[in-house]
């Protein structure tokens, strides 16, 4: 047997050493950065240079009511449109789980809008959404019922926004637990058969508990990326009418790279941080759990 | 009975003509209106027949410098996925053989964390290295999407490939290192195609890295298209047919792929 060289016994630190270089380098110097920021004073438009405030940025942003409309807002936008895509995706899955006729293309068209520009995506919707011009309100009007001002209204934007979130991230939802339900075993099935339940006993007694982890860890990696969404909501509204829309992914990148106030920036940008930690450390729990 | 058996089979296919329904039809609407004249598509009620017309095609890829956006999102996303596949391939090795978990976790951090919490610092760094809109500061925001999607995928493809096959090699005199690049390299063809197909939709779709750290030189399609609309005036043809233009490479690569992309869509949802 020969002598394992340097690179071979040190293989299990060196193979991952770029990467791991890579990402501290991009991603965690950045987020101290951030993190130190913070406590600064700093307008890039000003020219002034950065001073050190304390706890001044916490103090100011925590209290204003911009901030906290944002984050109820997103929070409110991303419990909504997870729910709705939970249980709509959930239940596409069940009615698609059986051999028919079409069911490759069927899958095919599911995944079109995960993979479809979410920018161009929150345009077409615009396009729907036109009050003057768009299909929506045509649809309502056909049916005699009241015309909206979808994106253009303060009552309504959040709502139709959530819509385009719906059509775009519900069939990730099916896909998953299709996949999930591919995936368990015949036997607790032929046991409820044997012994006489019915479909609906079925379906509420075996198959959803059985697929429950796999829904569960869908709808957390949705509610993390549901709570950063941004493109949809930029290109459509841009964070208005006022400030109706704003999340606070919108409101941390208008901070930044439209006022560039960089201190009260950072704040906004580790409260986003913050939440989508807490979810990210919810599924790192859910998952070593479901390897126990 | 048999009735019974008909009416059901008749209200499921239903139920699978509407949900598809729903899930296409605003691509049909986008593709549609991208073959409208302007007029056809402010008049009222909506056209739904009308003569088509590639004026808004010949506009957008004519007028514009929109072939220089589409090469610029190729190479970015191209250079991005092909040094994500470098650093990442050995990263998921060593993580799937020495299962390291820990570090797994911190790799797919990159995927979870808000990007806009490292790209508000990138714009000071890069701007102060005088990197904004280089294809160096685009290449290296868009790794950090890519990276996590290749590790996540290609350590899970490892665990599937025998750990028989490297140990006999080295048992016969060859390297770990060797084994890796010779042997379990060579067999990940499925895997690596899955996590740079993604990998590379991904990055193509990429809005908000590209919008601030790009500028007239180096700036994407999504950018493009984005900029279309904040005109005073929209001009809907040439906006849906810019649409169409940024969706189609993404949705052609998807229906090629399709296997690819389903497994690496779901897998990571369903192993745990």
């Amino acid at each position: 047997m020969r002598e394992p060289s340097f690179v071979e016994r040190h293989l299990r630190v060196l193979f991952p050493l770029p990467a791991i270089l890579f990402i501290a380098l991009l991603m965690i110097f950045p987020i101290l950065y951030t993190l130190a920021l913070s406590f600064t004073s700093w307008n890039l438009t000003s020219g002034a240079p950065l001073r050190f405030v304390g706890l001044r940025n916490f103090e100011q942003v925590l209290t204003e009511p911009r901030f906290l409309d944002a984050v109820l807002r997103t929070f409110g936008f991303t419990i909504f449109a997870v729910l709705i895509e939970a249980v709509l995706g959930t239940a596409i899955a069940l009615i698609l789980n059986r051999a028919f006729i079409g069911k490759g293309l069927a899958k095919l068209l599911l995944l079109l809008p995960l993979v479809a520009t979410p920018v161009a995506v929150g345009i077409v919707f615009n396009l729907f959404y036109d009050p003057t011009i768009g299909l929506a309100n045509y649809v309502l009007s056909t049916f005699g019922l009241p015309q909206g001002l979808w994106v253009s209204d303060a009552t309504s934007v959040i709502p139709s926004l959530i819509i385009v979130d719906v059509w775009q991230w519900t069939p990730m939802i099916t896909l998953i637990v299709l996949a999930g339900l591919a995936g368990l075993s015949e036997e607790p099935f032929e046991a409820a058969r044997v012994d006489g339940a019915t479909q609906w006993q079925v379906l509420r007694h075996v198959t959803i508990p059985m697929v429950m982890p796999t829904i569960l860890t869908a709808v957390i990696l949705r509610l993390i990326d549901a709570l950063k969404t941004f493109d949809i909501i930029f290109a459509m509204t841009g964070g208005g009418p006022g400030y109706a829309s704003e999340t606070l992914n919108i409101m941390g990148f208008k901070y930044s790279f439209e006022y560039f106030r960089m201190g009260q920036a950072s704040v906004i940008l580790i409260a986003l941080f913050f939440f989508v930690l807490l979810c990210s450390l919810g599924i790192m729990k859910l998952r070593s759990s479901a390897e126990n | 009975m048999r009735k019974k058996k008909i009416l059901q089979e008749a209200v499921f296919y239903l139920a699978v003509v509407l949900i598809s329904m729903v899930v296409l039809f605003p691509f049909l609407w986008m593709l549609s209106s991208s073959l409208k004249t302007q007029t056809d598509i402010i008049a009222w009620p909506p056209t739904f027949v009308f003569t088509p017309t590639l004026q808004n095609y010949h506009k957008v890829f004519g007028e514009q410098d929109f072939l220089k956006y589409f090469i610029n999102s190729t190479v970015v996303g191209g250079l991005a996925v092909g040094l994500s596949l470098v650093l990442g391939l050995p990263a998921a090795y060593s993580i799937s053989r020495f299962t390291q978990k820990k570090l797994a976790l911190f790799i797919l951090l990159a995927r979870l964390m808000p990007g806009i919490s490292f790209l508000m610092p990138w714009y000071i760094i890069f701007s102060r290295l005088g990197l904004m809109d280089t294809y160096i500061a685009l290449v290296l925001s868009h790794m950090l999407i890519a990276l996590p999607i290749v590790v996540w995928i290609m350590s899970s493809y490892f665990d599937s490939i025998p750990v028989e096959l490297e140990e006999s090699a080295m048992v016969d005199g060859a390297t770990r290192q060797y084994a890796f690049w010779a042997i379990i390299l060579p067999m990940s063809g499925p895997g690596i195609i899955t996590s740079v197909t993604l990998s590379f939709i991904f990055s193509w779709n990429n809005f908000m890295f590209s919008q601030v750290l790009s500028m007239e030189k180096t700036r994407t399609l999504p950018i493009a298209v984005y900029n279309f609309v904040s005109y005073a005036e929209v001009d809907w043809g040439g906006v849906m047919a810019a649409a169409v233009a940024i969706m189609a490479p993404a949705i052609i690569l998807t229906m090629v792929f399709q296997k690819f992309v389903v497994k690496g869509l779901t897998m990571g949802a369903v192993k745990g």
